[in-house]
Order: C-alpha cells, then structure tokens, then sequence
C-alpha cells in the first residue's frame, strides 16, 4: 500500500520539480516518505547572475585564465576539513567555451561542506554566482547561435582538490538556452565530494528544429540542483507477510460471492437451458409423432408435395 | 476444505497464466540443434595398445579434456574445465587414468580413461608461480603405489596415484630459479631437475625418490648467460641455448660434475643467420633447432661431438619422436604445399629412409598445419603403419591415415568471437515446388503415416520413420528464403580469422572462408578478429545482389595497432574487398544510413579519436556531411572509469588531407571517482529492436514509455567489491547503477545497492534494464528490474488536445529538453548465478518479452518479463490481475519446464543471440560457447500460425469424408423417399 502511494506522490513531486524551490521548506515539511531522500538533498536556487555590484572575493582571479581555480579555491576556503564537526565552506568554479574555444571562468559555486560523524562528507546549500557576459563573449556567444554550436561548461570533478581526475564537461546547443535572458539549469551529481557528472542545459523544453532567437537581455537565470545517489528498493524479504498476504487475499476473496448467482453461473445456465428447452420439445413432439405414425397414410400424402417442391 | 479447493483453484489458474513452454519428447531436435566441440587442440595423446576402443585423448585451448574415438572422430566424454582453469598439461597413466595438471600447476585431477569419471582431485601447495610440467614415471613405487612427479608453483611434488595424496613435497623454489625440467632415468630412485639462476647460473638437483630429500645440488656459471631453452639428450646431457641464440651449449652434468661446450650454430650450418629456438620435441641424443624457416636436426653424441643429420626446409610442424617397437623412434614433419601437404614420418635412427612419406589433398579454406601428433599401428602386413593427427590454422582436427583424411573436425567453431545472420537468397522462379516435394505420392505417404501417428495407429517402424521425415524434412534445410523467415544463414567468426555460414535449419556448414586479410603475414604479425556488421542489406534488388557482411579485425593486440577490413558476400563466401587501414580501430559505429547502393555507412573512430567514413564513396560523404550535425558517439574508457561524449566535427588535421575523415570534440565527461566506483557492466538497447507500443496502461491510465535509443546503461562497483565474490564485505561493496542519455551524458536515473557487487549482467530492452547481481547481505544472486517512463508526454492523454490537434507527439524528440522521467523499480532473488543474459526479439515487438538467461549449469533458462514487473505487489487488484500481474514473490520462480536447452548443455556458454523471425510470435535463439545450440521460442506461443507437423491430410480426409457422408445420407434419403412413396 505505501508503495502505491509513494509512487504517485514521486510523480507529483517531479512534476511539480520545476517550481519546487519557491516551496520547498514547506513541502519537505510535509513529505514523510523515505525515497523523498532525493528531493531534501536537493537544493535549487534561482539567482540572477551577473550582478555588477556584487563584491566577488575572487574577482581578480577570475580574469586569469584555466591556471586561475586553484588558487581562490584555497583561500577562500574558511575552515579547514580537519573540522569533523562542523560545516565549512567550498567554493568551486564553472568554466565556459564557445564552440572549440579555450574554457575561461564563467562563475562560482558555493557550497558548506559538512562532515558527518561516521566520516563521509557530503556538499549542502549550493549557491552559484554567475559572472556576467562580457562584449567579447556576448560575441562568441552569438557566433555560436548563428551556426547552432554547442555552448561548454566544466567543473572539477573534485571540489576539495580541483580538478581531481579530470574536468567533468557538459554541453548544450546554444540557442537552447535564450528565452527571456540566458535560461540554465545545473543539475551536479555528486558522490560525497566527487563531482560524477553535470547535466547542464535549459531548464524545459528545445524542440528539435532549434530556432535562432537573441535573448532579449543578456543575464542567466541559473537553477542549480546537487543530487546524491538514491537508495534502491530492496528485494521483498519476506515470510510473515506471504501468510498475512494470503489473510488478506482471502479477504478480498470474499466479496465475489456477493454477486447474484445468475451473475455468477449465466454461462452454465444457458447452455443448461437450451439442452432442456431442447428435450421439452422434443417430449412434446414425440407423442404427436407417435401418434402421426398411427396414421401414415395422410401424412405421407401431406409431406409428398414439398418434396416434389424440393426435388424440382 | 474451502479454503484448499480456493488455493488450489488459485494455483490452477495462476499456471494456466503463465504459458509454459515445454515441448514433447519426440519434438526435440525438430527446430533445435546442438552441435558438440572442443576447440584447438593443444596436446594429444593416443590410446590404442590393448584398448578395445581406439581413442585419443587431447587438451584443447578451450580447457577441454576430450577423448575421442580415433575411428570416426565422435567424443566419447569430455570435460570444460573453467575458464581460468588452463590446462598445462596431461598424459595417459598407467593405462587407465588420465592425469591433467591444471591452471598454473595447482590443480591435479584424475580421469577414468574409458568413461571420464573424475577418480580424485588435489590442490597442489606453492609459493610462487612457475613453469609447471607432469613426469608420470613408468615403475616409480613407494609402497604399492605408484607416484606422480608434479612440478609446479615453484615445488616439485610426489603424488599418489591411487587417491591423489600428496607424498612429499620439496620447494625448489628461491629468487630467480627457474626450475626447466625434471627427469627421471628409468630404474632408479633418483630424480634430477635442472634449471637456471638468472640467465647464467645452471643448477641441478638430485632428489631421493621416496623421501624428497635433496642428494646433491650442484650449481655451475657459465659467463655466455643462457636463452632459457634447453634440451635434453640423454639422461646426463642436455643442450641448450645461449643470450644471443647462436651458440649451442651442450652441458653435462653426471656425477655432480658440470661441464660447458660451446657450438656455434654457424660452424654447425653454413650460411645461417638470425636467431636460433630449441623445438620442445624430446629425441634421444638429438635436437632440432629452428633457424629461420629451417630446422636442422643435430645429432650429439658426446659433450663435443654435435653433428647435423639433416635440414629440412619449410616445416610447419614436427611431431614428437614415437617410439614404436624395441629402442626405435620414429618423429613427423608436415610441409605445406599448393593445396595439398606432405607428411613425411622418418626414422630418428636412420636418416635415408622414409618411413611414410604421403602427400594429402588439402581444402584451401583450412590454411596451414598447425600441429601434427602420430601414432603407429600394425598393419595386416605386420609392417609398421602410421596415422597422424594435424591440428589446421583453422583450428579444426583430422586424422590422416593411409594417405586420406579419414576424419574432420570443425573445432574452430568452438572459439566464435561475433556472430551476425543473413536471409537466404529469395526462391526464383523456375524452381518448381514439386521438385522439393519430390512427388505427390510421397507426400501422400508422408502425411498418410502422420495421420496413422495421429490416430495412435502406427506401429513402431511407422513411428521410427516419422520421425525420421520430421528431422530431415527438407522444408527447413532448403536454401530459400521462407515465408516465415525461420531459416536463414548464421554467419559466425571464429577466433582463427574464420567466418562460417551456418543454416538454421539443421546447423550445417553451408560455407566457410579463411579470412585472407586475417592470416599472419608480415604485414600483419597478429591479425584479431574484432566484430562483424551488415554491410549490405538488399532490399530493393534482393533478387539479383546479394547480401555483404564486413568484418572488423586488428593487426595487432593493442587497440592502436593498425586496422583490417574485408567485405565477405553472404550467398557464396567469397572476399569481395580488403582493405588494410593506417589508422587504428577503437570503436565501430553503424550509422542509421545507407547509400543508394543500400550499403551501410560505418564510422570508424581510431585510438586519436578520429572519425573515419566508410564506404569511401562522395554519395556515402554527401549522406554524412547532411546528418553531420545530428551524429553522436560515446567511449567508455573502462580502464580509467570515464565515459565521455563526442560530436563530430567537418574536417580533420592529418598531415594527408582526407575527406573521410572527421575531427571529434569532447562534448560531455562522466567521471567516476576512482576511489569509490568501477565501471564492470555496460549495456544498451539493440539497435534493431522494434517497440511496438509507446504507452503501457497502468491502473486505467496511459504510461508513456521512455523510448530511447541512446539510453546506455552503466554499473559500477566499489573497487574492493570488484573482486570475486566473497572478496569484500557487505560494508565494503556497494553497486551504483546509471541510466545516461549518450547524447548530452545526462543522468537519468541513478540507484545504489548496498551490501552488492558484481559480476553484473544486463539487459535493455524497450524501457526497461533487467541486471543480475550479488547481494553480500542475503547471501543471494538477485535481480532488478528498471522500467522509465516519460512524464512530458503525459498530457498527451487528453482527448480533446488529440482532437484539436494541440498535441505533441509528432514533434521530434530533442536530448537537449530537460526530461521529465518517472522511474519504477523491484527486486527480486534469484537462485542460479549468471553466464550470459538475452532478451527475445520479434519483428514488430508485439509478442511479450522473455528473458533468456544462460545459466551455470550452460542452459539457457526462458523467463516471462512478467515476473520481473515493477508493478507487481502481494495483493494485486481486479484491474491489476486483469492486466496480467502475478502477485509478487521474494524470488524469481524456474520452472524446469521453461529451458530452452531441453535436457542438453551448451558447454562452457558465452552469449545467447536472439533474431527476429518474420512471423511475430516467434523469435530465433542461437547461443554458443564450446558448443552451439539453436532453437525457436515463441513467448506467448505460436498464435499466428499452425504448428508444423499439423496434419493437413486428416483435414483433407475430414473434408472428404463429410462431403461423402452428405452425398451417401442424400442419395439415402432419396431412395427412402422413394420408397415411401411407391409404399
């Protein structure tokens, strides 16, 4: 039973996914169930990038290319791991090429870092700040709409040790991201402080014949969303509930009775029917013919002209 | 009482639910086959001195044991051992067991010689691995046992032959020796073994038979350093080799005095040059040397005295020497001639006479001899007489005897590497049906007597010949295409560069082709046969073209050695094309396109990541460039635990401009921390899977599925659990599953298992994964099941949208829309472990699914999808139990009755393949491993079709009968009329 109706609040949930965020201390309030888990790590925000005022520690470095990351990344971190209790802060940056282009900063994650007692760590409270187009992007930005090009961003794939193994990429055809502004949605697949992957697009729909469209002003609405891998359903371990389960199907079997019994057997009944229908006719007819053979001689006369008929 | 009448009549209807697909006892072999291998023989030894049944004994590449009936070939009991369980060696003891000695010198066994029983087994102790070699000494005896010598893992082992016991056991094992051979002299109690320390040191040791102790250890330098190859000559002599191969050093070592001499092989043979290798034949006071393609055969009488006997030119193989009577020897070498070869046998005593010397008609497509092993015989002139057994490139096995090949094995079909199949050729006009059926009376006959079976009136003969009519009844075994399409052409590679056409019908060879462009040559030291792809598909001009298959191979073992193509027509089994890249061949992508030719576009990605068009055609370049923007690929770098995206890009920077060539760009990285994830299984949907409905009814209400074709899943495994099972603990192993989209590299679903680790085995089919793993914490094989469904296309269940045309359902489907998936997912135990995992296929996808699960016993299970819903739960309601859910249980039910294998074994099974047939609900299973096993399963039954061996006549004969009956009653009823009338 629990199953069912978790499933049918897992579709409420995703489709109303999108506009979560404006609700989501509220809901998850309300959600009791434990394959919520996904959702209660997730956590979106909508930030309108590229503020001009906004004071960016990390300003300085921005401007400098790839080399740059590591080192804010170092002094912007506040406390260090080594704090098992407490929650310390984890800056990461988002770089950007268009088309074939080297990838320059585009922006910056934000995220606490908590440590939890049985020594996993796992990332909370993502923010983003995006930094704003320049002249020179807006450039490159409308090459890539004018020829349909992919549009790519990177990460590190380790958030404490950029860039871990390798960048993790991801890309989307460019004129899928103008609407109003620069529409994007991150969704950061995480495995405690390893970034695995990073699905980066708009956030609806880009039907396939992909029109080019200038974005009416030059500002990203990001939605960023960090997902954690979810537990999988165990196999169904069990040997009470097949004896409850039978109680209950014996149970439900009960009901059917209830239907008439013509409801219950019309199938025999007809046939049933007919076969006595059948011998009563027949029963009728014997003691007529019985008696007709008494008298053969006018029946014979009687029958002769429909034969004729039939012969012709 | 109720209640049992209720539970059985539960049961009763729930079996009836479930179709079971059983077959009858005198159906099997009417559309199944099995054919029975061994693979490339590595050693054999004959049996044929006071034995009833001649056989030989071999050991194949394929950890087979087999003994086969030297007279016709057939097997007379074989065993697969595992697959990392490689035979090192075995020999014939005493008479009645054999002895292999297996996977690294640690396992013995004993083998009954005449039916294979297993006699004991033991686990043979070492420290470290080694070279490992069996002696069966003639009368070694401690006690009344007689003992085993057993090297191997670094000791030297003395085995009971009765129960298999360890004796004793010394470890001659110490940095950097290398034990090479142990012999023992005949009547004597002691045991020497030889070796080598690093490359110059020689060591002996003399070992007391019964106890193990070490008499004497000698240990001498010799400063030239040694190659590692030696070879005995006598029980006191050996020769061997130098570092630079072209100096012999003869070594004595009797009575603990060790003494060098040194012959240069240039002093030996005039005008030899390149290096030198010691054949591992074992003559007597003789070795044979192969310079180059020359083997000289040296004769040493003393520490000095070597002498060349003879040279011989272009041998492929040299037996063994056989003794066959008092103190004579004798020893083969085959020579490879214009289809044909030569087998001379020679006396190893007396050099100007040929014992045999016969030249055999070879079939081309065999290639060369590989190996030869002979064997004597008495012949009614009581002359010697010698049968030789040759192994062939294509590693298939004959027995030649008196100048003819008296039997033929195709062993090489025990290796298939890929697999694709073609339609047969459509039946022309002029081919009348009455020449395949042979004569109306026959067919007469033959439905008479299938009448008198179904009237249960037939005696026995009757039914001996009937069912000899349904097993070579030529309908299935024609070379035409069938209306059902049942019967079509099986195109297998084996591993030897080999491509054999097999029909359907009853698993014959119809044409087999040695690859040319897959055999050694110098430009190609080490051809491997990758996959195979249809190349042509005729469809329009299906009557007058026919059908290509391309082959892919590499030149060399590493994925940047140089690629090979070839074109192989699919009718005749002739190489229409060969084509020997420059670039490498990491990854093959059949694109969706064909040209106007109906030849398929292939996309070739070499190791620099470059895409390379195939066929080279401006048409197939002008298909490209349109689509060029829509073409996606991905790689998984298993190794590095990295899968990534790519696009294709307009040109290519060689330093040879090439319009063929596309330049890549990484679009999308998926990076799994090494620490914690391992990828260990990938699968993705069939590129020819047909999904027949897009939406599934769930509780009255339409579901869309989420069909993709670049869906792609991926498990992976914490690196300690990537171990066997057992290795790790349940805290320790985790399994990750992922569904990536291949386009954008967005993951769709992902879900851990706890406490789990692999092997994981897959399947994707439609919307659905099906994977097979461990659970550490149940202590059970279980599997799981995920079902995706699409949520945007959920509004698409409004009437009046579908009316108004407000819908979306005709708009092309774009990766880069956020998907909006919904997913359900179970699991389930599962009793058996897993070898290989299918699903079948039908032509419109109608037809439920079955999955088709080799199992560890080498069968193939059919299991219903049904068992593997999402949706089933304990207590389904009404509407559920009408759509079909069986009530969930904790594990998956074997219904003995579904094994498609019936009673037979697919030995040592690697892949099921399942092919679509034309008639929808039937689908085609051909799974191979050792063995091969054909048949034909029909998930829901056959419900579009009349069995085969339905019997036409009875219908004639019911016809007939009625129509008499009605003719008889009317002229009947007439003449009573009549009657009545003149009454």
């Amino acid at each position: 039973m629990t199953r069912r109706r978790n499933t049918s609040e897992m579709s409420l949930l995703y489709t109303f996914c999108f506009f979560l965020y404006l609700s989501s201390s509220l809901f998850l309030s309300s959600s009791a169930f434990q394959s919520d888990e996904l959702l209660q790590d997730d956590e979106e925000f909508g930030l309108e990038g590229g503020l001009p005022a906004r004071p960016s520690p990390d300003l300085d470095y921005i401007k400098n290319p790839i080399l740059s990351p590591p080192i804010p990344h170092q002094t912007t971190r506040k406390s260090s791991i080594s704090d098992h209790d407490s929650d310390s802060k984890v800056q990461f940056s988002l770089e950007h090429a268009f088309g074939d282009s080297d990838f320059s900063p585009a922006g910056t994650f934000t995220a606490r870092l908590k440590t939890w007692s049985h020594g996993g760590q796992t990332l909370t409270k993502l923010r983003f700040s995006r930094n704003s187009f320049t002249d020179t992007d807006k450039e490159n930005f409308k090459k890539l709409l004018d020829d349909d090009d992919f549009y790519r961003i990177r990460v590190p794939s380790n958030v404490l040790s950029p860039p871990g193994k390798d960048y993790i990429m991801s890309s989307v055809k460019a004129r899928c991201l103008p609407r109003d502004g620069l529409d994007e949605h991150f969704v950061i697949h995480m495995e405690s402080v390893n970034i695995l992957a990073v699905n980066y697009g708009s956030p609806g729909a880009c039907p396939y014949p992909r029109s080019f469209k200038l974005p009416a002003k030059w500002s990203f609405n990001s939605h960023t969303v960090l997902r954690n891998s979810e537990q999988a359903p165990r196999a169904p371990a069990f040997v009470e509930d097949i004896i409850l389960g039978g109680e209950n199907a014996e149970g439900e079997g009960v009901p059917p009775p209830e239907r008439s019994f013509w409801a219950k057997y019309w199938m025999y009944l007809i046939p049933l029917g007919l076969i006595v229908m059948n011998a009563v006719t027949q029963a009728m007819n014997m003691p007529e013919e019985q008696a007709a053979g008494s008298q053969t001689q006018p029946s014979a006369a009687q029958r002769a002209p429909p034969a004729a008929v039939r012969r012709r | 009482m109720a209640m049992v009448i209720r539970v059985f009549l539960f049961l009763l209807v729930s079996f009836y639910a479930i179709p079971s697909f059983a077959i009858y006892e005198d159906q099997v072999g009417l559309m199944d086959w099995h054919q029975k291998y061994i693979g490339k023989v590595k050693q054999a030894v004959f049996h044929t001195q006071k034995a009833g049944r001649k056989r030989v004994v071999v050991s194949t590449e394929e950890n087979v044991i087999a003994s086969l009936d030297l007279r016709r070939g057939d097997i007379f009991w074989r065993h697969v051992l595992g697959s990392n369980d490689i035979i090192d060696e075995f020999d014939i003891a005493f008479g009645k067991y054999v002895v292999t000695l297996s996977s690294g010198g640690s396992i013995l066994r004993a083998w009954n010689l005449p039916d294979g029983q297993m006699v004991w087994e033991s686990y043979l102790q070492g420290s470290m691995p080694s070279k490992s070699f069996l002696c069966i000494p003639a009368n070694l005896k401690i006690g009344k046992d007689n003992i085993l010598l057993v090297f191997g893992r670094g000791c030297l082992h003395a085995v009971s032959s009765i129960d298999g016991d360890v004796i004793w056991r010394k470890e001659l094992a110490s940095e950097s020796l290398e034990i090479k051979q142990v012999i023992q002299p005949l009547d004597s109690d002691i045991i020497s073994a030889v070796g080598f320390v690093g490359s110059s040191q020689f060591v002996t040791y003399q070992i007391d038979a019964k106890s193990g102790h070490v008499l004497k250890h000698t240990s001498e330098n010799f400063p030239g350093g040694f190659s590692g190859e030696l070879s005995f000559v006598s029980n006191d002599m050996l020769v061997a080799l130098d570092t630079t191969r072209s100096t012999l050093v003869s070594i004595s070592f009797g009575d603990g005095v060790t003494s060098f001499h040194q012959t240069s092989i240039s002093d030996l043979v005039e005008s030899s040059s390149g290096m030198a290798t010691i054949l591992p034949s074992k003559f007597t006071g003789m070795v044979a040397i192969r310079i180059n393609s020359v083997v000289v055969f040296v004769r040493v009488t003393g520490v000095d005295k070597l002498e060349v006997v003879e040279k011989i030119n272009y041998p492929a193989a040299v037996s063994d020497p056989l003794s066959f009577s008092e103190g004579q020897q004798a020893f083969a070498f085959v020579q490879n001639g214009e289809s044909k070869i030569d087998i001379t046998v020679k006396h190893a005593n007396d050099w100007n006479k040929n014992l045999l010397k016969e030249s055999i008609e070879m079939d081309q497509q065999r290639g060369n001899v590989e190996k030869i092993f002979i064997n004597n015989y008495i012949r009614t002139d009581r002359t010697y007489g010698f049968r030789a057994l040759i192994v062939m490139e294509d590693h298939s096995l004959l027995l030649l005897q008196q100048g003819e090949i008296v039997w033929s094995r195709e062993d090489g079909l025990a290796s298939i590497i890929d697999m694709t199949t073609s339609e047969l050729p459509v039946e022309k006009e002029g081919v009348s049906v009455a020449k395949v059926e042979h004569s109306l009376f026959e067919w007469l006959k033959g439905h008479m007597l299938k009448l008198k079976g179904t009237l249960m009136l037939a005696s026995p003969d009757d039914i001996v010949a009937i069912q000899g009519m349904r097993l070579k009844s030529s309908e299935k075994n024609k070379m035409t295409r069938d209306h059902n399409g049942f019967r079509k052409l099986l195109i297998v590679l084996t591993r030897a560069g080999k491509l054999f056409a097999l029909h359907t019908g009853d698993g014959r060879v119809v044409w087999s082709l040695l690859l040319p462009t897959f055999r050694r040559s110098e430009a190609c030291p080490n051809p491997t046969g990758l996959n195979m792809y249809q190349w042509q598909v005729p469809h329009h001009h299906a009557m007058d073209e026919n059908p290509s298959v391309l082959i892919v191979g590499r030149c060399g073992l590493g994925s940047d050695a140089s690629g090979v193509l070839s074109f192989v027509d699919s009718y005749t089994g002739q190489e229409l094309n060969s084509l020997n890249l420059a670039h490498s061949i990491e990854h093959i992508i059949p694109l969706p396109f064909t040209d106007s030719t109906e030849q398929r576009l292939h996309l070739l990605i070499d190791a620099n990541k470059r895409a390379y068009l195939y066929p080279r055609t401006p048409e197939a370049l002008n298909i490209c460039q349109l689509e060029l923007s829509n073409i996606y690929w991905y790689l998984i770098e298993a190794d590095k635990d990295i899968i990534r995206g790519h696009a294709l890009q307009k040109t290519c920077n060689l330093e040879m401009p090439d319009e063929y060539c596309f330049n890549t760009r990484e679009l999308w990285s998926i990076i799994f921390p090494s620490d914690s994830e391992k990828i260990i299984a990938t699968e993705r949907r069939k590129s020819n899977e047909v999904v027949h409905t897009q939406a599934k009814i769930v509780d009255h209400d339409a579901m869309f599925k989420y069909v993709s074709k670049n869906l792609l899943f991926v498990a992976t495994v914490s690196p300690k659990g990537a171990g066997e099972i057992g290795s790790a603990t349940p805290e320790e192993s985790s399994l990750v599953v992922y569904l990536l989209d291949t386009i954008t590299g967005r993951i769709l679903h992902r879900v851990t298992h706890h406490a789990s680790q692999g092997p994981v085995h897959a399947v994707f089919s439609e919307n659905w994964v099906v994977y097979h793993y461990f659970n550490l914490k149940a202590h059970r094989y279980e599997m799981s099941v995920i079902e995706i469904y699409d949520q945007s296309r959920a509004d698409n269940k409004d009437v009046w949208k579908l009316i108004l045309g407000k819908h979306n359902l005709t708009s092309p489907i774009s990766s880069y829309s956020r998907p909006e998936v919904m997913v359900k997912s179970q699991s389930y135990f599962f009793t058996h472990s897993v070898k290989a995992m299918a699903v079948s296929l039908t032509a419109k996808g109608i037809t439920s699914k079955q999955l088709l699960i080799g199992t560890i016993g080498d069968q193939v299970l059919a299991l219903d999808k049904r068992f593997l819903d999402p949706r089933r739960t304990l207590n389904p309601t009404q509407a559920e139990k009408e759509e079909g859910i069986i009530p969930l249980s904790d594990s998956l039910p074997i219904i003995p009755q579904s094994y498609v294998t019936h009673s037979l074994q697919v030995e040592g099974l690697r892949s099921i393949v399942t092919i679509p047939t034309k008639l929808e609900s039937t689908s085609l299973v051909f799974s191979y491993g050792v063995d091969l096993f054909f048949t034909r399963i029909a998930p829901s039954r056959i419900y579009d079709s009349l069995t085969e061996d339905f019997s036409y006549a009875l219908l004639l004969l019911t016809i007939v009968a009625l129509i008499a009956a009605i003719f008889v009653t009317w002229v009947l009823s007439e003449k009573k009329e009549l009657r009545e009338k003149w009454r």
